[in-house]
């Protein structure tokens, strides 16, 4: 029986991108660009399957075996720590983790920082890793606001263009890492499906060289 | 005595099968208290796989733990005798915190140690027996080997600084090669080791693909010996009816400040993570006292209960219905009868969703199969 390989491809404009990736890679799969409400689209003939998935849980699907390989945001792989392969850097979906505040923002050392934001562990791991005493505050979205209304004094949040802190008045005081998009994979697959996934990583590399040169 | 072993539980196969092969080698079990001293643990806690550790205060006082592991207690226990190598298996249920719950778990894990005086041969027999213990259980394994001693040669030719290695270390785990490069490059790494390392970190297959590029890749003097050592044992496994599983794999990583030299870690189809993981941890030994060497394994036989593709059926076999006045020596005949083709049981009614395959009803006197499923 021919092996078929499940990827977990993330929803939205960055899953899109990376669909046209896999196809120039000759793992096309014509019905996934199909208007309908299907989940799971296959191409037997050439050995795979898509499905999308929230991009927050894409690494917990391969982690768990359910996807053989997919593509996970480095901030998502920072904060939960999946144990998975990262194979490729895909150049894609760039952005950066970063310390944001209000303008006026001055760091008081002898104060328990206040930090406000969706990535308690890599918020913990930064601070830790510069010795800063902090306060954890987990909220799940619209993390701008909490600067604002004084619920904390920073944020630790993604930042893409940085109009929408622009636009509240805040701006971006540190850089923690520079986030993209990387191709996970799972640890039990990459051996027993390992000709596909190594040949998905060999021509998806050779586009990525083509598109640096 | 004979035992009917479609009553077993696969993972109760599993744990027979492997004690008869660790028992056939000259390994005897190590049984050991549910209970150890917390101290055992706390001072070894990077050795451990979960942080957790359920304790409790014993009525003299003392702090113990229920035991998170088994290694610690048998290289407690163990003596250096030269020339002598002590051979030990085990099957004991471990209280640790689970990575998937993230709340504690009774798991049950069979594993062996080597402990004493050892040299090439114990390690290729644990190796070995690791090996045969992934096909014991499933028809698609693997076995990913790998050699401590080269990662370790490779970090210092390159210059890395030991208070860098562990952030090292995990992207080799994550055969992580784009981030290797940024690391090395901002270590000051030449160029030519971060080539070698990413090519290092990079190779996966069967020894006889790897082995001939690692020669290429490792000239330096430096790698020979731990390069002959990893080269000596798959040859000595080549031709062996499991040598098909064997792969070299550079991200099979384990603590070096634990082990060193060969290190292995096996997978089964079906199971998305590693369910056999051992190696060579003369460093553990060091850290606690001994003079000796030692290699073992453990096999992580929670994980086993994923490659059951069927789940049960039915409750039961045979539901024998019958009111409270039926005569007993007529029941018992039926349930007699019924049992000899499978499990029985008797019932004056049945809760919903309870299945099985034959419905018997006893009524007046009559035995009356009125239902069979398929």
């Amino acid at each position: 029986m021919k092996k078929i390989l499940n990827v977990a491809l993330p929803k939205g404009r960055l899953g899109e991108k990376v669909y046209a990736m896999f196809e120039a890679a000759g793992f096309e799969c014509p019905s996934i660009k199909e208007q309908n409400r299907k989940l799971i689209f296959e191409n037997e003939e050439v050995g795979v399957r898509y499905f999308w998935v929230k991009p927050s849980d894409i690494a917990i699907y391969v982690e768990r075996g359910a996807a053989d390989i997919g593509v996970a945001g480095k901030d998502i792989l920072l904060e939960y720590n999946p144990d998975v392969y990262e194979l490729l850097d895909l150049g894609i979906g760039k952005c950066r983790m970063a310390v944001a505040a209000k303008s006026d923002f001055r760091d008081d050392p002898q104060r328990t920082l206040r930090v406000a934001t969706k990535f308690s562990n890599i918020a913990q791991s930064y601070y830790t890793s510069v010795d800063r005493d902090i306060d954890i505050i987990h909220l799940n979205g619209s993390i701008e606001i909490a600067p604002i209304l004084d619920l904390s004094d920073v944020i630790v949040d993604i930042v893409e263009t940085g109009k929408t802190l622009k636009e509240n008045d805040l701006e971006v005081f540190e850089t923690i890492v520079p986030i993209s998009a990387r191709l996970i994979a799972n640890k039990s697959s990459f051996k027993f499906k390992n000709e596909l996934i190594e040949k998905i990583v060999c021509e998806i590399s050779a586009q990525l060289e083509a598109r640096n040169d | 005595m004979i035992i009917n072993d479609t009553v077993l539980k696969y993972d109760e196969k599993v744990i027979f099968a492997l004690r008869e092969l660790y028992s056939r080698y000259g390994y005897s079990q190590y049984k050991m208290s549910k209970f150890e001293e917390y101290d055992l643990y706390v001072r070894n806690k990077d050795f451990l796989i979960s942080d957790g550790v359920i304790t409790f205060t014993d009525t003299n006082g003392r702090l113990m733990a229920l035991k998170p592991d088994v290694t610690l207690s048998i290289i407690k226990n163990s003596k250096d005798i030269p020339g002598f190598v002590q051979k030990l298996y085990y099957d004991e249920n471990v209280y640790r915190v689970s990575d998937r719950t993230h709340t504690f778990k009774e798991i049950m894990q069979v594993g062996l140690e080597c402990i004493g005086d050892i040299d090439d041969y114990s390690i290729l027999e644990v190796v070995s027996l690791a090996a045969k213990s992934l096909v014991k259980i499933s028809d698609s394994s693997v076995l990913d080997i790998s050699h401590l001693g080269i990662l370790s040669a490779m970090f210092d030719l390159a210059g890395i600084p030991e208070s860098d290695r562990d952030r090292i270390m995990k992207l080799v785990g994550e055969k992580n090669v784009h981030e290797l490069e940024r690391e090395c490059r901002g270590l000051g790494v030449e160029d030519d080791y971060t080539e070698q390392i990413k090519a290092l970190v990079s190779t996966y297959g069967a020894p006889k693909t790897v082995l001939p590029r690692l020669k290429e890749l490792l000239c330096d003097e430096a790698f020979a010996e731990p390069l002959s050592q990893l080269e000596n044992i798959v040859a000595s496994l080549d031709g062996d009816e499991y040598s098909h599983i064997i792969r070299i794999d550079f991200s099979v990583i384990s603590d070096i400040k634990y082990y060193n030299g060969i290190v292995f870690k096996g997978f089964i189809s079906g199971i998305p993570q590693s369910v056999l993981s051992g190696g060579q941890y003369d460093r553990l030994m060091r850290k606690m006292q001994k003079r000796s060497g030692a290699v073992g394994f453990a096999v992580y036989l929670d994980l086993l209960e994923r490659l059951i593709s069927e789940s049960r059926k039915y409750d039961v076999d045979t539901v024998i219905l019958c009111d409270r006045t039926a005569n007993v020596s007529t029941v018992r005949k039926a349930v007699e009868e019924y049992a000899a083709k499978g499990s029985v049981s008797v019932q004056r009614s049945l809760p919903d969703k309870y299945t099985y395959k034959r419905l018997v009803r006893i009524s007046e006197g009559e035995v009356t199969e009125i239902e069979e499923n398929t």
